[in-house]
């Protein structure tokens, strides 16, 4: 397989129609490509996880990152984008839907996509891409330590998200979980929760929970990063993703 | 864990950002993820003033402890005072 892709910001019309900033990574072998929207965790639309856009292009898929506080502070430095965006109360999750559905229908509109579509986020973007795959035509979701998915929220708490297990009847796409056993936010005890809420609802979905990994296991530049629990994740993403996005 | 938790609160004061001095109008005080500081939650504080834009900030991450300590010695400080 050749390996040469290209990457780069472009902007592409995001809920009611807003014209919003992505990074969009694509292979330029030729070829029919599923897509993947990545959806960015709530430290913002950072270099690390445009490196995942670019790990997503170099297994051959269409992959875009939506910068979801395009709105608040464009051109801004990630981190002032994400503060920025914290004391406004966070993205609402009406816009958010509509920003993927834009980012979906980009990715369906490059000539060669086969027209097939996953998400993917992590922490606040794994409960995003839940909300993704409850509202929009997805064929595979994959929730990365997603937090509030079931569970409220403290008290005193201004951003704008809520539990969404009154979506789970509406999950459309198959959907595989990764989670921290250390997690304390979600906990082992709401993706339990979760879960017996999803085979109560006859959903496909996949979970697993990584024993000694905590919160963004993922995340290659925090103390956080757990390389065993990464690495078997991402070969579980792929393999989903194969499965759901290329049969 | 992804936190979420936040408290808001307007003020008056200056601080000094990127730009030099300037007159901050709002705070965002959040224990969650850090964007620099090498721990998983910080307790962060940004000094704002969003007439001026996003990089208009003065920001800090600071772990529990020195937190708590900063919160003390302000405190006392104003106690005293």
């Amino acid at each position: 397989m050749a390996d040469a892709m290209r990457a780069e910001t472009v902007t592409l019309a995001g809920d009611g129609g807003d014209i919003i900033e992505a990074y969009f990574a694509q292979p330029l072998e030729a070829g029919p490509r599923p897509g993947m929207v990545v959806i960015h965790h709530m430290p913002g639309y950072d270099l690390q996880t445009k490196e995942i856009v670019r790990r997503f292009a170099a297994e051959g898929y269409f992959a875009i990152c939506p910068n979801l506080y395009s709105r608040e502070a464009p051109g801004a430095d990630p981190d002032d984008a994400a503060a920025a965006a914290r004391a406004r109360g966070g993205v609402p999750d009406a816009r958010l839907v509509g920003d993927v559905s834009g980012a979906a229908a980009f990715l369906r509109s490059q000539p060669l996509a086969t027209g097939k579509v996953g998400v993917i986020g992590y922490c606040s973007g794994g409960r995003q891409a839940f909300l993704a795959a409850c509202s929009l035509p997805l064929q595979a979701a994959v929730d990365c330590y997603g937090a509030f998915v079931v569970g409220t929220p403290p008290d005193g708490f201004p951003l704008k998200v809520g539990p969404l297990d009154r979506l789970i009847p509406q999950l459309g796409c198959p959907l595989l979980g990764l989670f921290g056993a250390d997690d304390q936010h979600p906990s082992p005890e709401e993706t339990a929760e979760l879960a017996g809420l999803l085979e109560k609802n006859h959903k496909d979905f996949r979970f697993h929970t990584y024993a000694g990994a905590g919160h963004a296991f993922f995340a290659t530049n925090r103390p956080s990063y757990r390389p065993e629990a990464a690495m078997d994740g991402w070969q579980r993403i792929f393999a989903f993703l194969a499965e759901t996005l290329e049969g | 864990m992804c936190t979420y938790s936040t408290r808001r609160l307007p003020l008056r004061g200056s601080g000094k950002g990127a730009q030099g001095w300037m007159a901050v109008t709002d705070a965002t005080v959040y224990f969650d993820h850090p964007a620099h500081a090498p721990a998983e939650h910080t307790l962060n504080i940004d000094f704002l003033n969003p007439s001026l834009g996003p990089a208009a900030r003065v920001a800090v991450e600071l772990d529990r402890d020195s937190a708590s300590l900063l919160a003390d010695a302000i405190r006392e400080l104003l106690a005293a005072g």
